[in-house]
C-alpha cells in the first residue's frame, strides 16, 4: 500500500471542504412551488443536475438541487445554493460571471469574498477537463432565468 | 504471456512520461498506442507512393490504387472475409454500423417490422438503428443482461420470436469486456431468417476474428482500436448482400454513369465508396495488422485475459472495489467503481500518477441504467501492458481513496 502523501496540486483540488460538500450537501431536494426549474447534463460524462428556485420580487428565497456526478460538480452546486439563497437575480448572475472568470484563472476572482466557499474550488482552474464539472450547476442556473427572460 | 516491455519499445508514444511518472496507457477501449512501423508506413506512402485512387493512368496514381487495394485484401485475409470485394472501408465502426442501416435497412425494412439490439450495445450499434425505426415505424427490441453482464439468452430468444428483420450486438462489450457467443447468437437469428449485424470494434483488435466461421452477415470495426491510424475502418459483409444493396453516400468513386438525372453505380465495394478514400487509413491499418499478427492474436487474447485476471483479483482486494462484468468469458477490459469516490475523481488522480483510464458511461448509457450507475472507471489493456501496470492502477487507486479520506461501510 502506498502511504506516500498525495501529490500537492491534488490536495489544492481536493479539498476538505469541497469533499464535505460533496459528502454533506447542502440544499438537496425539490421545492414544491419552484418558480424556476432546469435540468442539465454533461452529455460526455454523464453529470446532471436538476436546479429549482423559488424567486419573488426579484430575490431568490429558496432553491434546491437533485444530481449526480462527480466530488466537483455536487460541491460547486452544493456550494452555489448556499450561497444563493436571499440574492437578487443580478446579483446571482453576478457571480455566476465571477464564478466562471475563478474558473479560468483570474486571481482576483478567486480572491472574492463573494464567492464563499466556493474560492475552495479555484484549484479546478488548473485542470481543463474538470472546469465544465465545476460550471455545470452555473450553467444550470443562467439557463433557468434565460427560460423564463 | 507477451513480453510487453519490448512490445512498448516499439511505440514511440509510450516512451514518454506524464506529470514525471511512467505513462501507464490503459485506455485501449477508447483508442490504441501506434507502433513505429504503422507511423513508417503512413509516412512512407505519403513519401513515395502519394496520388488519387482508381484516377490516374500515370505510375504514381497506379501505384497508390495498388497500395489501397493490398490493403483491402489484408483486411480480408486478416478477418477471413469472403471475399476482398465484401471488405468496405469506412471511417471505423460507427460509420460501417451507419452504412448497414442507411443502405441495407433503409431499403428492407418496412413499417412493423423488429430490430434487435442488446442492453449492452455501444450508442453507435444502437443510435442509428433507433433513427432508421423511427424513419420507419418499425420496432426496436432491446435484449437484457443478466446480472454478471452476458446477454440474457432466453430474453434473446424471446426477441427472436417477433422475427426480426435485422439482429445487432457486439462481440466484445466495450463496458463490460464480455465476450458474447457470438456464433451461436448467429445462428439462433439466421434461424428466424434475421441479418446479423455485429459490433466488432472490440473484438478484431483482441481475439482472432473468422467472418466465415460467425457467419454473420455484416461485420464493423475500426483500425485506431488495433494500432491502426484514426479514420480508418471496415464493414466486412458478404458480397451477395452488398451488390443488392443501394448505396449508402454519393459522389466520385462510387459511380458507374452519369446523366443529367440519373446515374448507374460501381461494382461492390467500390459503389460504398463515395469521394477520395482514407488511403493512407488503409496503408496504415494493414501495418497495424501485419504488427498484430507476428505477435499472433491468440497470445494477445491470452495476455489480455491474464491482466483482467490479476486486475479483478488485485482491485477486488481493495475495500469498496465494485468489479462489473462476468468473471468468465470476458477481454481486458475492466469496469469498476470505489466507493463514493466519483470515476472521473479517480481519473484525475490516476492522472497525475501517469496513468490513463476512462471515466463516465462509455457510450453506453442504457447499459449504465442497468447497473444503476451513472459513471463507472474503465482500465483496458493491450499488449503494450504488464502485471506491473496492474499493479500501478491499484497502488495509484489506494491513493485516491486515501485522499478522499474514503471509509468502506
Amino acid at each position: 500500500m502506498d502511504t506516500s502523501p498525495p501529490e500537492p496540486k491534488l490536495s489544492a483540488l481536493y479539498q476538505e471542504l469541497i469533499l464535505d460538500h460533496y459528502r454533506r450537501p447542502r440544499n438537496k431536494g425539490t421545492l414544491e412551488h419552484p418558480t424556476y426549474a432546469v435540468s442539465l447534463n454533461n452529455p460526455l460524462c454523464g453529470d446532471e443536475i436538476d436546479l429549482q428556485l423559488l424567486v419573488e420580487d426579484a430575490v431568490i428565497r429558496d432553491v434546491r438541487f437533485v444530481g449526480r456526478g462527480c466530488s466537483i460538480s455536487q460541491a460547486s452546486a452544493s456550494m452555489m445554493t448556499h450561497l444563493l439563497k436571499e440574492k437578487s437575480v443580478p446579483q446571482a448572475l453576478t457571480l455566476a460571471g465571477r464564478m466562471s472568470a475563478m474558473m479560468q484563472g483570474d486571481d482576483a476572482a478567486a480572491k472574492d469574498k463573494a464567492l464563499g466557499d466556493l474560492r475552495a474550488l479555484a484549484g479546478v482552474a488548473k485542470f481543463p477537463v474538470r472546469i465544465k464539472c465545476a460550471l455545470l450547476p452555473w450553467n444550470a442556473l443562467t439557463d433557468a432565468f434565460k427560460s423564463r427572460a | 504471456m507477451i513480453d510487453a516491455a519490448r512490445c512498448r519499445a516499439d511505440f514511440p508514444l509510450l516512451q514518454g512520461q506524464e506529470h514525471g511518472h511512467r505513462l501507464v496507457y490503459l485506455d485501449n477501449a477508447a483508442t490504441t498506442q501506434k507502433p513505429q512501423a504503422v507511423l513508417d508506413a503512413i509516412l512512407d506512402y505519403y513519401r513515395t507512393t502519394n496520388a488519387n485512387v482508381h484516377r490516374g493512368a500515370y505510375g504514381l496514381a497506379i501505384r497508390a490504387t495498388e497500395a489501397y487495394e493490398a490493403a483491402r485484401e489484408r483486411v480480408a485475409r486478416f478477418l477471413n472475409a469472403w471475399a476482398p470485394e465484401g471488405v468496405v472501408f469506412t471511417r471505423g465502426t460507427t460509420e460501417a454500423i451507419n452504412l448497414v442501416a442507411g443502405a441495407y435497412g433503409r431499403a428492407n425494412l418496412r413499417q412493423g417490422d423488429t430490430v434487435v439490439v442488446t442492453a449492452m450495445d455501444h450508442h453507435s450499434n444502437l443510435v442509428p438503428w433507433q433513427i432508421l425505426c423511427q424513419e420507419k415505424g418499425a420496432a426496436l427490441r432491446m435484449v437484457e443482461i443478466t446480472e454478471d453482464g452476458r446477454i440474457d439468452l432466453s430474453d434473446f430468444g424471446q426477441a427472436l420470436e417477433r422475427q426480426p428483420k435485422i439482429v445487432a450486438f457486439p462481440y466484445v462489450s466495450n463496458s463490460l469486456g464480455t465476450v458474447n457467443p457470438a456464433a451461436q447468437l448467429i445462428r439462433l437469428a439466421h434461424a428466424v431468417g434475421a441479418v446479423v449485424v455485429v459490433d466488432g470494434a472490440q473484438s478484431t483488435p483482441h481475439l482472432k476474428v473468422d467472418v466465415q466461421a460467425l457467419d454473420c452477415d455484416f461485420y464493423a470495426c475500426s483500425g485506431h482500436k488495433m494500432l491502426g491510424p484514426m479514420g480508418s475502418g471496415a464493414l466486412v459483409a458478404k458480397p451477395a448482400l452488398l451488390e443488392v444493396m443501394p448505396p449508402y453516400h454519393g459522389g466520385g468513386e462510387m459511380i458507374s454513369k452519369v446523366w443529367d438525372d440519373h446515374s448507374t453505380y460501381n461494382t461492390i465495394p467500390h459503389k460504398f465508396e463515395a469521394g477520395t478514400p482514407n488511403v493512407e487509413g488503409a496503408v496504415g491499418l494493414a501495418a497495424a495488422i501485419d504488427y498484430l499478427e507476428r505477435i499472433g492474436l491468440d497470445a494477445i487474447a491470452e495476455h489480455e485475459q491474464a491482466l483482467a485476471k490479476a486486475a479483478i483479483e488485485r482491485l477486488s482486494q481493495i475495500d469498496g472495489v465494485v468489479v462489473y462484468g462476468p468473471r468468465g468469458h470476458r477481454a481486458g477490459v475492466v469496469s469498476f467503481t470505489y466507493g463514493d469516490v466519483h470515476p472521473h475523481d479517480i481519473a484525475t488522480i490516476l492522472d497525475q500518477d501517469g496513468i490513463c483510464i476512462r471515466a463516465g458511461h462509455h457510450c453506453t448509457q442504457p447499459l449504465m441504467r442497468r447497473l444503476n450507475v451513472a459513471a463507472t472507471a474503465r482500465a483496458s489493456f493491450y499488449l503494450y501492458n504488464d502485471l506491473e501496470d496492474v499493479e500501478a492502477l491499484a497502488t495509484s487507486l489506494v491513493k485516491a481513496g486515501a485522499l478522499f479520506g474514503y471509509v468502506p461501510a
